[in-house]
């Protein structure tokens, strides 16, 4: 069971997402990443250095995976752990069923995790009657929404503040209705209170992992909220669940990949919670989990080691690439279709989930490389995306009109006199025709750009004739 | 096949390897041993005095507050004063670190009580094990002289700091953790706490005080440079 996906529909949900004003509204709020990340690098002067430094932990860790992989399982079990590995999605949420059925757990908390999202975690467990609780703020509104997060790190960020008190309202029917919310204070105080009795009356907690750490069997998670340490410290059973390329080999290098994390994330030093957990309850402790299980996923991973979206396995998810694209900031998250957005989720989604369901997103890109120059991994994501177009031309994937459209542009620069010629004659007409508006609001064959802007009327000459004659006069 | 060998079977396949390449091996095997430490920023660096003056100003910008007491005797006045002076309850809970239950609580007129929290408590105090400079992160370890639950579940957490134990970078609380614990080896739980508990996901509005503690008071205890001075 995954999440569904609508990502074959992508240029409907584009459609409807720049014509909804409430989400437009939203995704304003997301332009705060940009100068809260810009800031944060700016005090630190080795952050460049750090991401260098950062890529060389990832591309070691990945070309001696398999080691690894078996160095950590071999110290979670030292440290009293179990590893369960998981082929797919079902798989894995087969494993977290099972031992949440083999404990006869009713109810179970959830720290963030795309990697939950990822398999649809929540949805098996409902459908086998274990209700399982988001306890991150922005997860737990989006879960009473019926919604998927539209954001890696902020998952309620296409949510406004009027919609959150008009769904508290609607759930926490036990509360007086006469309460005041109209403060965001009072609706995070509200969510703190209710969600406190969850984590301390919760079975087992379910938490993602940023890293797992080799060295000493550990996952680390990184947060603000405080939420996923209460998920794992609080109920009987521990389950960790992440994906193969979260290994690093020691806690120093989980150190150098921390630094670059936060900053990119939210422009923050530091996050506010990072926390190691090493096995189950040691003699002597007084609190914590007595399990601790890690659930490892592969889902499609070992296949794109060794192939050109190997980089992408790098990715440490911090959302920095979705908060400086131009196409995330129009139409959000949700538009993508899938669980992860922007332009790590346009790399990762067909790697996932196939180029025949998710080909459409390496389309939405203007190829301005911000992503690539803020990606704190140095992930080429624009390189990757054009392999994805390759891929998708190739397999006759893409749409009927790109595909004759890109025939007849082949055929005129194919015969370079004949191209010259015919765009030089078009460049005129068009001079003559739109000289007295200076831009056209219609024109054939254009319609999917003059349907949202104007299209601005060309000066006359083509690009190659005026080089020619600039070429000329400076010899 | 098991999930297992299948796995590891398909990221041999995609790299090309057996798994048992001599040379793979001991670059990994290396690595573990070794862990050599790469980029470290300048700015936790420097000498006792710098790196005490530097945790200072990286902890008010995590919003965290901070006092500096001379002796761990002090400590307590410090507490009743902080609690008093918020208008925060009376109480405070605390582990069985000797560090902490040696000092004269006594002598204040907080209510004391010992244990993990059950999520009533209000104040709790904690002894850390190691703060870092660069970032104004404090480094805590679990088990029955700190619990766990007294960093998240109380409204308010006070974190006593030993200025020996005020360190540069992160690295270096790997290394004390190494000393401390053995190699490859770690607590069961290690916090890194920079601040308190905070949320920004209604509207990106950053409010503190999202599950874990809604105020983070530091107390420092002892004169930096003492330790350097002594050697």
């Amino acid at each position: 069971m995954t999440v569904a996906v609508s990502t074959p529909r992508f240029k409907a949900n584009v459609h409807e997402a720049l014509h909804d004003e409430r989400l437009q509204r939203a995704l304003r709020h997301s332009d705060n990443f940009v100068a809260r990340r810009a800031s944060a690098v700016e005090r630190l002067p080795e952050f460049d250095a750090l991401r260098d430094s950062a890529r060389a932990i990832k591309d070691h860790t990945l070309a001696h995976l398999d080691l690894y992989l078996e160095a950590y399982e071999r110290k979670v079990s030292e440290s009293g752990g179990n590893v369960h590995y998981a082929r797919d999605a079902a798989e894995a949420n087969a494993i977290v069923l099972g031992l949440c059925r083999e404990r006869g757990a009713k109810a179970v908390t959830k720290g963030k995790s795309m990697i939950s999202e990822e398999i649809g975690l929540n949805a098996a467990l409902e459908a086998a009657g274990i209700a399982a609780i988001e306890t991150d703020l922005g997860e737990y509104i989006i879960q009473l929404r019926g919604e998927t997060p539209s954001h890696i790190i902020a998952p309620a960020i296409h949510v406004s503040r009027d919609d959150v008190e008009a769904d508290f309202r609607r759930v926490h029917r036990d509360l007086p209705a006469t309460r005041d919310l109209s403060q965001p204070e009072q609706l995070l105080g509200e969510a703190r209170a209710i969600l406190r009795d969850k984590f301390l009356s919760a079975d087992v907690g379910i938490t993602g992992a940023n890293f797992l750490v080799a060295e000493t069997g550990s996952s680390i998670i990184v947060t603000n909220e405080g939420n996923g340490d209460l998920t794992q410290i609080l109920p009987r059973v521990h389950v960790v669940v992440a994906s193969l390329e979260k290994i690093v080999p020691t806690l120093a290098d989980a150190a150098q990949l921390l630094r670059v994390l936060a900053r990119s994330a939210t422009g923050q030093d530091m996050s506010v919670y990072t926390t190691l957990s090493t096995g189950p309850r040691r003699p002597g402790d007084v609190d914590g989990p007595e399990e601790y299980h890690v659930v490892l996923l592969d889902n499609g991973r070992s296949a794109m080691l060794g192939s050109e979206f190997e980089d992408m396995l790098r990715c440490i998810r911090c959302g920095a690439c979705m908060n400086h694209c131009p196409v995330y900031h129009a139409i959000g998250g949700h538009a993508y279709g899938w669980v992860y957005p922007g332009p790590m989720g346009a790399v990762l989604t067909p790697s996932l989930i196939g180029v025949a369901e998710g080909g459409q997103l390496p389309n939405a890109s203007t190829f301005c490389g911000r992503c690539e120059e803020v990606c704190p991994m140095r992930i080429p994501l624009p390189k990757m995306m054009r392999h994805w177009r390759e891929r998708e031309f190739e397999r006759h994937l893409s749409p009927v009109a790109v595909r004759s459209g890109l025939g007849v542009w082949a055929f005129f620069a194919k015969r370079p006199a004949l191209y010259r010629l015919s765009t030089d004659l078009m460049m005129r007409a068009m001079h003559l025709i739109g000289r007295a508006r200076g831009r056209f609001s219609w024109l054939p064959f254009v319609g999917g750009w003059t349907r949202y802007r104007d299209l601005t009327a060309p000066q006359g000459a083509t690009f190659q004739s005026r080089w020619r004659a600039r070429s000329g006069s400076v010899q | 096949m098991s999930a297992r060998d299948e796995i590891l079977g398909a990221v041999r396949r995609s790299l090309h390897v057996a798994g048992n390449e001599a040379p793979r091996r001991a670059a990994v095997e290396a690595r573990l041993a070794q862990a050599p430490a790469g980029v470290i920023p300048e700015r936790g660096q420097g000498d006792a005095r710098r790196r005490a003056a530097t945790f200072k100003d990286e902890a008010a910008r995590a919003q965290a507050s901070l006092a500096e007491v001379a002796d761990a005797a002090d400590v307590p006045a410090e507490v009743a004063r902080y609690l008093r002076e918020n208008n925060l309850a009376a109480t405070l809970r605390m582990g069985e670190d000797a560090r902490l239950t040696a000092m004269p609580w006594g002598a204040t007129a907080l209510e004391l009580s010992r244990g993990p929290s059950d999520g009533h408590d209000l104040n709790a105090v904690s002894a850390a094990f190691a703060a870092v400079a660069e970032t104004g992160t404090l480094a805590l370890v679990s088990g029955p002289d700190n619990p766990t639950t007294l960093n998240f579940l109380p409204d308010n957490h006070i974190v006593v700091v030993f200025a020996d134990d005020l360190l540069g970078d992160t690295e270096s609380v790997f290394a004390k953790l190494r000393a401390a614990y053995g190699v490859g080896a770690a607590p069961r739980t290690l916090n890194f706490i920079t601040g308190p508990s905070r949320s920004a996901d209604i509207e990106q509005t950053l409010l503190l005080g999202a599950h874990g503690p809604r105020r983070l008071h530091i107390v420092v205890v002892g004169a930096p440079g003492e330790a350097d001075a002594a050697k």
